[in-house]
Order: structure tokens, then C-alpha cells, then sequence
């Protein structure tokens, strides 16, 4: 198991925020609206040096994003933030007619995904959101790791044409990947290379995903782990190279197991390349107040809960 | 003026044929509310607005149109076909498989005129505004234009659209709402009552205005009046009055003929209404 450590932990809609500043910096036409939550959006960097670039909407998803999709008419490319749930769920119909059908160059930004958001519960922390998203015909989908990912997702998509959703999360955690890393939309990123099992994990899972790795080192288990942060369009090549090597997969998700990365997955296989696999995500639940630790650990989204998927999905290899 | 009222009538006639030849043609679509808008749109397109002849998705350097009750699209089609935006043989298409006329229109198909999908109620104000940001950021003093449904305004987003625009002293978008006092369950006093929308907007901060939208003459008047009150800080509201199914006697009045199309005995009944000015496509 190749080694991956950290000296920092940090949020990764921090990384959201850095990213859009230097997307500012680098393009004159991208522009930011935020449904008054800039703070949590972590979009003050760039209201700094752009003030006349941003938009402040107030508590209105749905003008914002059909004002996101207006303001692509003569070339700028707006990013919108606020929390995942009224990115999506909240302005679904908007999002659908006036940014996916129509085509236009709208970059949906996505923050507290998930149970994560922690003590606020349920109404916040949607966990349907990849679903809806990955659904709409031509959305790119892309739920990032850790800081430096989400930095580099947010200059790539800058770079993309066409509508984008970002997720994104609230709580700090490790900093593993490299900062200069250079993010290519629908590419998995190998994080080891193994044999014995194939770990997909998108998110917050990623960090999890090398604990369990590790773990299954203990017990003899050679893991491979890929990180899909592009959920949609799916590097297909990559994962059916690695189950049609492991046999077996296990797919890792802050999301509701209805809908997610691993029904993409699951998909892939049953038409290319049939193989057991096991769900780590949560199941057709609403979420509760709690902290984000204890919230991962009572829906099992924890690396012992991939640990178990793992030992469940080589014992059913035939 | 471009041309003189007459002359503007005429262009009305036709694509009032167009219209119920075209809902006749599919046996669908929407006469009501496409007949009752066919003098703004004429107006619009061939007095008011400042557009290239070359259609292009950015818009630069002209006006811009947004019609955000988008079934009555046969109205804008026929309009568009006549204003030189595509040939008027594809009105033909209308509804039917493989078109570029969809029911409701449509960027997808690659239609040239429309900039935004519409259909599902209550969004062209908030993209039309985003336009009209887009537009301030660019120096470009160009208007950008709507159109909305009365019934239309019982969906929420047209008033966290109407919240916002004159807090942010949008100024050069106009707004009409087609003001005909129906809907598809009938009379929108009965359905959900508008109450004054001259008060519900003027509350808001707009500058309202009234014309009759049946009355070639007053509405090009109306929207060059409009034109006039920009750039002073506040957003124009055009309330315009008019009834569904205007020049076809038989549909007036009334919503029963919202989203209905007319048979073959009513389609002459209409056409010998309908004077054929500019030629049948």
C-alpha cells in the first residue's frame, strides 16, 4: 500500500474558494453569484478583488441560477454557490430548462454535501444531489477530495464549456493529494495500485478509502483505489481495467446508495463486465444533527465499514 | 418608424394565419395567448427592436428578446420567420418530429432567435436579468426585452426576479406581461387572483406602464414610450392589455381556446378573417 500522509487538514470548499479567486484572476469573464452564503461558500477572496464581477442574490436559488444562466448570453461564466441541497433539490426545474436544455456555460457550486454538514441534520445534508444532478443530460459531475482537488476541479471547469456541478464539503480533512496537480474532468486518479479488490471512492470517502486500504494491507488484502472525482462523464476504461484485473468492487460514496457513484458503477459492470460488488454509501436514510464524525461512523461510512465491504465482495468472487 | 401602422397590421394578419395554420397543422399548441401577443410581437420585432440580422447566441452590441410563457410559440416563431430569422417554409415543422419548431422553444435544436429554453413557467424574468447584468458589465447600452404570462406570475421566481431587479437599478430591461386575465383553468381572478399588478410592482420599485396591446398604433407607442424611461435607475413594467385569440372572433374572450387547435371548419372560419398579406408559407 503506497503510503500517503498530510501535515494539514483543511475544507475543501476552502479549495473551492482559492480556485475561483485564481479563476478570476486568470479569466476576466468569469463572474460569482451567492445566495447569502458567502462565509460558508468561502467566496470573500474573490468579492475582494472582483466586487464588480460578483452578485449577491439573497435567500432566492432560483433567480440565481436562472440569472447564472442569463448572464452567459455575451460570454461570462458565472459560478454560483450555496449549500448543496439549494444547488439542487431546491431548483431542480430551474436548473433543467434554463442551464442543462439550454446549454449554457453555468457552473453550479456545491458546498455542505452530505451527512458532514453535521449538526444541522437532515434538511441540509442532501444526499440525493449526485443523482439528481447526473441524471440531467449533459451535467458534468464532479465531487472533489480534499483541498488542492477541489482547487484545481474549480480552475478546470473554468476552463470546460458547459454546465458543471461541483460538490463540495463543510469539515476539515487531510490534505493528501498534490497542490500542482493538474485535474482532468472525467479522469480517475489511481491512488494504489492492487489485486485483490477494486475501492472507487468519490468525496470525503477518498481519505477514507487509503485508511482502509492500509487496514486491509494488515490482513493480507492487496487493495486497488481509484478516486472518481468526475462521477459523470465516468472514466469507464479506467474502472473496467481494474475490476477485469481484482475481479471485485467496492464503491464509496457520501451519498445515498440510490442514485450515486456506485449505481454508475454498478451500471458499467452489468452491461461490460458483470462482477460482485458492495455498496459503501448511505441507505435510502435521511440524515440527523450530530457531529461529522459521528454521523459517518452511525451510517457506516467509515473505513471499517469498507473494510467489511471488502472481505464481503472477495468472499463472493466465484 | 420603420414602417407605418398599416403596414405593421399587415404583418400582423399574416402571422395571425400562420398561427392558427400552424396549431391546425399538428392539431396542437397554443392560439390563445399567441393570437392575443401577435401586435407586441410585431411591434417588437419589426419597430422596437435593435437586432442584427445575423443571429448570434452572445447578443453583443444589440437587444434582446426573452419570452418566458413559452407556449405560445407559434407567435414568436412565425414572427422570428418573418423578421428574416430562418426561412417561413419551417414553420411547417412546427411540433412535429425532428423540428427546430418544438413545442415550447428551445436553444437545443439550434433554432436562431432563441437564446434560453422556456416552458416551464416563471423563469424568463430572472435569465432575462442575468442578461441584463451581463450586458452592464460589458458596456453595452443595448435593452433587453420580455414577455411574461399574467397567470405566469403566480410561479415564485417572477418575484424574487421583481425583488431584485430594481435593487440592482436594472434599467435597461422592459418587461411586458401579457395581461388577459386568463388561464388554463380559467378567468385568473377565479384561479388565483392577481390583485393589482400595477401595485404589486410599483411596491416593488418598478415603473409601470399601461398599453393596449391589441391597438397596433399604442403598443409600438407603449414600447417607444418604455424606451424613453430607462436609464433612470429603474426597471419598466409594460402592463399590457390584450385578449386571447385577438383578430379570430370565435376564440376571443375566452380561455377554452388557451391550448386548443382548431379544426378544418374552424381554420377557414379563421383564415376568411385573416387576410393573407405577406403569402401563406
Amino acid at each position: 500500500m503506497k503510503k500517503y500522509t498530510y501535515t494539514e487538514k483543511k475544507d475543501t470548499r476552502s479549495g473551492f474558494g482559492a480556485g475561483l479567486h485564481e479563476a478570476g484572476k486568470k479569466n476576466e469573464n468569469v463572474v460569482a453569484l451567492c445566495a447569502d452564503l458567502v462565509g460558508s461558500l468561502k467566496m470573500d477572496a474573490f468579492i475582494k478583488d472582483f466586487p464588480e464581477r460578483f452578485t449577491q442574490v439573497g435567500i432566492a436559488e432560483a433567480n440565481m441560477i436562472g440569472i447564472a444562466a442569463g448572464m452567459t448570453i455575451g460570454g461570462k461564466i458565472p459560478f454560483t454557490g450555496t449549500f448543496a441541497n439549494f444547488s439542487t433539490g431546491r431548483v431542480y426545474d430551474q436548473i433543467r430548462q434554463s442551464v442543462a436544455y439550454s446549454n449554457k456555460n453555468v457552473k453550479i457550486c456545491a458546498s455542505h454535501a452530505g451527512l458532514t454538514l453535521g449538526e444541522d441534520g437532515a434538511t441540509h445534508q442532501i444526499l440525493e444531489d449526485i443523482g439528481l444532478m447526473k441524471m440531467l443530460p449533459g451535467m458534468v459531475v464532479i465531487n472533489p477530495c480534499d483541498y488542492n482537488q477541489t482547487k484545481a476541479a474549480t480552475l478546470a471547469i473554468a476552463e470546460y464549456e458547459g454546465p458543471v456541478y461541483l460538490r463540495f464539503g463543510r469539515p476539515v480533512i487531510p490534505v493528501f493529494t498534490d497542490p500542482d496537480q493538474k485535474f482532468e474532468i472525467g479522469k480517475a486518479w489511481m491512488v494504489n495500485e492492487g489485486t485483490d479488490v477494486t475501492i472507487i471512492a468519490t468525496g470525503h470517502m477518498v481519505w477514507k478509502a487509503i485508511e482502509a486500504g492500509e487496514k486491509l494491507a494488515e490482513l493480507g488484502i492487496d487493495a486497488e483505489i481509484i478516486n472518481i472525482h468526475t462521477i459523470k462523464p465516468l472514466d469507464e476504461e479506467a474502472i473496467l481495467k481494474s475490476v477485469k484485473k481484482t475481479g471485485c468492487v467496492v464503491t464509496c460514496e457520501e451519498h445515498n446508495k440510490f442514485g450515486g457513484l456506485g449505481e454508475s458503477v454498478a451500471r458499467l459492470l452489468t452491461t461490460e463486465l458483470p462482477s460482485p460488488q458492495e455498496f459503501v454509501a448511505t441507505n435510502d436514510t435521511f440524515g440527523e444533527s450530530g457531529t461529522p464524525d459521528q454521523l459517518m461512523a452511525k451510517y457506516g461510512l467509515d473505513a471499517v465499514n469498507i473494510v467489511e465491504a471488502v472481505q464481503k465482495v472477495i468472499s463472493r468472487k466465484k | 418608424m420603420k414602417h407605418t401602422i398599416k403596414e405593421l397590421e399587415d404583418i400582423a394578419s399574416q402571422i395571425r394565419r400562420d398561427i392558427v395554420r400552424m396549431v391546425h397543422g399538428c392539431q396542437s399548441g397554443h392560439p390563445g395567448g399567441s393570437l392575443g401577443c401577435t401586435d407586441f410581437f410585431t411591434a417588437l420585432y419589426f419597430e422596437v427592436l435593435n437586432h442584427k440580422k445575423e443571429f448570434t447566441m452572445d447578443g453583443i452590441g444589440e437587444d434582446l428578446f426573452f419570452l418566458s410563457n413559452g407556449h405560445i410559440s407559434p407567435v414568436w416563431y412565425s414572427t422570428l420567420a418573418h423578421a428574416g430569422y430562418f426561412d417561413k417554409s419551417e414553420l411547417a415543422t412546427f411540433r412535429k418530429l425532428d423540428s427546430r419548431l418544438q413545442g415550447h422553444p428551445t436553444t437545443h435544436e439550434h433554432l436562431p432567435g432563441v437564446r434560453v429554453a422556456s416552458g416551464s413557467l416563471g423563469q424568463g424574468m430572472s435569465v432575462a436579468i442575468g442578461a441584463a447584468l451581463t450586458k452592464r458589465l460589458n458596456g453595452d447600452n443595448s435593452y433587453v426585452f420580455t414577455l411574461h404570462g399574467d397567470g405566469e406570475l403566480q410561479e415564485g421566481q417572477n418575484w424574487e426576479a421583481a425583488m431584485f431587479a430594481p435593487f440592482h437599478k436594472l434599467d435597461h430591461l422592459i418587461c411586458t406581461v401579457d395581461y388577459n386575465g386568463q388561464q388554463i383553468d380559467g378567468p385568473t381572478d377565479k384561479v388565483l387572483s392577481l390583485d393589482s399588478l400595477q401595485a404589486k410592482f410599483e411596491a416593488f420599485g418598478w415603473h409601470v406602464i399601461n398599453t393596449d396591446g391589441n391597438d397596433m398604433q399604442a403598443i409600438v407607442e407603449g414600447l417607444h414610450y418604455a424606451k424613453t424611461l430607462t436609464g433612470k435607475g429603474k426597471p419598466i413594467l409594460n402592463l399590457m392589455s390584450t385578449q386571447m385569440g385577438a383578430g379570430v372572433d370565435y376564440m376571443m374572450g375566452s380561455h377554452k381556446w388557451h391550448g386548443t387547435a382548431p379544426n378544418d371548419e374552424q381554420l377557414a372560419a379563421a383564415l376568411a378573417q385573416l387576410p393573407e398579406t405577406l403569402g401563406d408559407y
